[in-house]
């Protein structure tokens, strides 16, 4: 049994071809979507927002519309994840495709697919609010619904095979079964993953509530859009307020939120052990003693019962002859795969490669090498400084009591909130931007350094630790024999969410604004935004099949293994 | 009424894909009824297919060949006359015990009182009184087993399935647990009309059953039957009780008579390279033969007897026996574990001795051990990698038995010092770590 939940997942027994395949589609539908919004940009123009201000009297309104995006975009993850990873699940042949898909969309730099995404969207709602809204919910979706897909994907492929024979003996229908069993099993790691998800997606409503391609400028009514305008502005009170704001907005929605789901969920731990500390949660307590929840799930489970009854009873002798079937080849189901291949294949090639110069090649692929030394260098720099700390927390329970929540709600905040201050600084000192824009990229991520270190090492069991003392392990040994093997699979993890944050991270550390003062640093991070910023589709694109490829290859090639390595080798459960 | 039988199983036969597309048998020619009334036991090491067997039934899964039916009815999926209790319970831990109970009723589209009704008989008759509320995890052991049974009771089956339902409980738990499930079934409490028991003690076999249907392995089939005559409430200190159990351990301890048994010869141990090997630790065989050789035994052990002194159940017991009957250090036959000259010798070696017997008996007598020391020797880099035998096992069983015997000769293999294996590179080799 998983002890813990992976905030990261990866895919464990695809083969290799069904990988190339998932690339070439996902990256031909990226530069698909690029080529066809080449020109159609114009209509956009004709769109008008309400002006925002800077009257600190809107800012709780704009964190209150910030939030419901937040919230909408999440509705719309929690919807994929139920669909798609059930799919991906039931089917086998779907599911050859569709997880590495996901895995490649998981290594797609978020911020410059919001570029590509708004002609489509725009063009859903042309001249009107609407289809901004729509742009900025996408843009969250994306960075939050991968991970919850995977993290349930995951858990209908584990449920424990008595508990499905169980269901099954006693003749739970598919849907009742999906309700009972699949999604209650699926739950904990899922809230998880919507915790994490909301973090990262804090980032990037900031990021993307204010957006301008080309001529076009869309700023909707947000936190994001305020900071926006503060930084045109020049106005460093504002940020501040601004940073106040979504400090008070997290910490409303950790506690009233995220607390009471993780102290709810506890209970569908299939771990059954009482030993185990529960966690807690005011929130929740209050709710329960308010009855709200108790009728919320009667509700809810009566109304599951109700479609329970409405669906058909036992459909397995329906599922066995699928499954026979599915053992054949299916020859329409390969065609379409092929067709998609080819599809993607023609646009990468054709379209991006093709009309790619080789020196326009050589200079992206210079810039991602830049960015990923940085990114490199930075986890480095922030794993020498945090892993001590981390290790000597960890170690002390009642310190780890207090600095847990601390660190996992630092890694909620939206780091970019704090760029402009940074910017400020560097052109006031007149700094160098290619060192001291570096930074920001890690800014936000490195907590989940710190706090799966945290993690990692409260859970080195007691008796080892007393057996290091009572042989006298001490100093350097102690480090190199007893800590760091014993937080080394809980680092990995860390540094693999911090890694692939630093990348997205990229796209608006390595290129800033200070009112008309400009601040780059040279990577492909600032690459996509010059690009975006021009509205060059064809850099857009290039800018960000570069950067996916970058990253899948990371991810494959050396966080991967170095995963597995550590699960195999420093595993202590 | 129908003249069916409850349950009739006729030449059934299973087998599962292996990866290179041949099949791996594993319940060949097995023929069952279950009458009225009757308590039928499926004993049997793991391996044998008694699982398998209880999951056809269930409708969990489809025989390759042969029928199985109830009342008279083809089984092809689940049937709602037959319930099945749990070796680990299969509770859904975020349902109440009263969810729990009630979920093959709500399964049913029952109406809600009706549901309650029932459910709440059923709880009041396995004891579980005041626990409605409680979830699965604030229980103990025994108190989520019984929760099993009443979930299953609950939907009133004429055939109950018992997979192992004692095994993941303690001893004195199990024992209550028992009595009072036999005391329901006495009394006519309990709605069923026939129970299938699966388990690998023997003596809650002879303890609970009125039939016996004793399990082989390789493929799994049924060896042989025992009915159980003695009246109920059976006790274990009964003499004509200790008879049925020894009578039994001689069943399963049988040697197959030349060959003719089954064509499959080579799966019985010792016999070739493509033997499934448990997993026994040199520290349980070396423990075994002291046993054996300390009084009262003297050499000779009665396995009924060795089995009570040592707390060990037939599943570690017997692969340990066969093993040392596979390294010729003793012989099993009628029910004893004997110890050979070679065995004796062993127990009474110092560790460097011992080592050196155990080595020369491993190479000896252990197809595979030799034929990996072989390679090895003929190598000039003395390396050789793990997925090479591996492959070569899957000619001969599945990948987690081929598995399972590399991890069962390295292990021996280490304590012979006869080669070396590293884990982390997956590579054999005759270099030991200096």
């Amino acid at each position: 049994m998983r002890k813990r939940t992976e905030p990261f997942a990866f895919v464990r027994d695809t083969a290799m071809r069904w990988d190339i395949v998932a690339i070439v589609v996902v990256l031909g539908v990226v530069v698909f979507l690029a080529e066809a919004s080449r020109g159609l940009l114009e209509p956009l123009a004709k769109l008008s927002v309400a002006p925002l201000s800077l009257d600190l009297v809107h800012l709780p309104e704009y964190a209150a519309r910030t939030t419901l995006r937040m919230f909408a975009a999440l509705a719309l993850s929690l919807l994929f994840t139920l669909s798609y990873a059930t799919w991906a699940a039931k089917s086998e042949r779907a599911g050859k495709l569709l997880v590495p898909i996901l895995d490649v969309l998981q290594s797609v730099p978020i911020l410059g697919f919001i570029s590509i995404t708004i002609v489509f969207f725009m063009s859903l709602a042309p001249g009107r609010v609407l289809g901004a809204e729509f742009v900025t919910i996408f843009a969250i979706f994306t960075s939050q619904a991968w991970n919850m897909a995977f993290s349930f994907y995951q858990s209908l492929r584990t449920v424990p095979t008595e508990l499905i024979e169980a269901a099954e003996s006693f003749q739970l229908s598919p849907w009742m079964r999906f309700w009972k069993l699949e999604v209650p099993f699926g739950l904990p790691s899922l809230v998880w993953n919507m915790m994490m998800s909301m973090s990262g997606g804090w980032f990037f409503v900031v990021a993307s509530e204010s957006f301008s391609i080309g001529h076009t400028t869309v700023s909707l009514p947000g936190v994001g859009s305020y900071i926006a305008l503060a930084i045109q502005q020049r106005n460093l009170t504002a940020i501040a307020w601004a940073i106040v704001t979504m400090f008070v907005v997290i910490l409303a929605y950790d506690q009233l939120l995220f607390r009471p789901l993780i102290a709810w969920v506890d209970r569908f731990r299939v771990e059954q052990d009482p030993a185990v500390r529960t966690p807690q949660s005011w929130a929740l307590t209050m709710l329960h003693r308010s009855r709200l929840i108790g009728a919320l799930t009667n509700a809810f489970y009566a109304l599951v019962r109700w479609t329970s009854r409405r669906t058909t009873a036992s459909v397995s002798k329906v599922q066995r002859a699928t499954q026979t079937l599915g053992v054949r080849r299916d020859w329409p189901w390969i065609a379409l795969v092929v067709i998609a291949l080819i599809l993607g294949l023609w646009h990468v090639v054709y379209v991006l490669i093709a009309s790619t110069t080789l020196n326009e090649a050589m200079q992206v692929s210079g810039l991602a090498l830049l960015t990923m030394l940085r990114v490199f260098v930075l986890i480095a720099l922030a794993s020498i400084f945090w892993v001590p700390i981390g290790v000597w927390v960890g170690m002390r329970p009642n310190v780890a009591q207090v600095v847990q929540p601390i660190a996992q709600f630092l890694a909620a905040f939206p780091a970019n909130l704090l760029f402009p201050i940074a910017v400020y600084g560097i052109v006031t000192w007149r700094l160098h931007a290619d060192i001291w824009l570096s930074p920001l990229m890690i800014l936000g991520t490195q907590w989940y350094i710190l706090f799966n270190v945290i993690a990692g090492a409260s859970a080195i069991p007691s008796e080892l630790r007393y057996a290091a003392d009572n042989f006298g392990v001490r100093g350097w040994l102690w480090w190199r024999r007893v800590a760091l093997p014993g937080v080394f699979p809980f680092f990995v993890t860390g540094a693999i969410t911090a890694s692939g944050g630093a990348w997205n991270a990229a796209i608006v550390a390595e290129l800033a604004n200070w009112g008309d003062t400009k601040v780059k640093a040279h990577g492909l991070g600032a690459y996509i935004a010059e690009a975006t910023a021009a509205g060059d589709f064809h850099r857009i694109a290039l800018g960000i099949a570069t950067m996916s490829l970058f990253v899948v290859t990371i991810n494959r090639y050396f966080w991967r293994p170095m995963y597995y390595f550590a699960e195999r080798k420093y595993r202590l459960t | 009424m129908t003249d069916a039988p409850l349950l009739d199983v006729t030449a059934v036969r299973k087998s599962f894909p292996k990866p290179d597309g041949a099949e791996l048998l594993v319940l060949d020619g097995v023929n069952l009824r279950l009458a009225e009334g009757q308590i039928v036991g499926l004993l049997g090491r793991s391996g044998s297919g008694k699982s398998t067997l209880l999951r056809l039934i269930a409708g969990l899964a489809q025989p390759s060949a042969g029928t199985l039916s109830y009342l008279g009815q083809s089984i092809d999926g689940p049937a709602a006359g037959i319930a099945m209790v749990f070796q680990s319970f299969a509770l859904f831990p975020w349902l109440t015990v009263f969810e729990n109970v009630a979920l093959g009723l709500e399964a049913q589209r029952m109406k809600k009182e009706e549901i309650r009704r029932r459910s709440l008989a059923a709880i009041d008759l396995i004891g579980l009184d005041g626990f409605e509320s409680a979830y699965p995890r604030e229980l103990s052991g025994g108190m989520r087993q019984r929760v099993g049974f009443a979930r299953a009771l609950v939907v009133h089956p004429n055939i109950l399935l018992m997979d192992e339902p004692f095994s993941a409980l303690d001893v004195l738990t199990a024992e209550t647990l028992r009595t009072d499930f036999l005391d329901l079934w006495s009394e006519g409490q309990m709605p069923i009309k026939g129970v299938m028991l699966v388990t690998h003690n023997i003596e809650e076999a002879v303890l609970m059953c009125d039939r016996i249907l004793v399990f082989g392995s390789n493929p799994g089939r049924i060896l042989s039957e025992v009915s159980v005559t003695l009246p109920q409430p059976r006790s274990r200190l009964d003499p004509n009780f200790r008879e049925m159990v020894e009578r039994i351990y001689v069943e399963m301890t049988a040697r197959p008579v030349g060959g003719t048994v089954s064509a499959r010869h080579e799966n019985f141990p010792g016999l070739g390279i493509g033997s499934v090997l448990p997993r026994v630790s040199s520290n349980i065989l070396s423990g075994l033969m002291e046993a054996v050789i300390a009084p009262p035994f003297h050499g000779n052990a009665d396995l009924p007897k060795i089995a009570h002194d040592l707390q060990m159940e037939i599943d570690e017991l017997f692969p340990a026996a066969e093993t040392l009957q596979m390294m010729r250090f003793a012989e099993l036959e009628g029910g004893d574990l004997k110890l050979t000259d070679v065995g004796l010798a062993f127990a009474k070696a110092g560790l460097d001795e011992r080592k050196k017997i155990f080595s020369r008996q491993l190479l000896n007598y252990v197809p595979l051990a030799a034929h990996i020391r072989r390679v090895l020797d003929e190598r000039a880099t003395h390396i050789a990698r793990k997925s090479r035998f591996i492959d070569e096992l899957e000619d001969h069983m599945g990948e987690a038995d081929a598995e399972q015997t590399l991890r069962a000769i390295v292990s021996l293999a280490r304590y012979a010092e006869a080669f070396a294996y590293d884990d982390e590179s997956a590579t054999f080799s005759l270099e030991n770590p200096t």
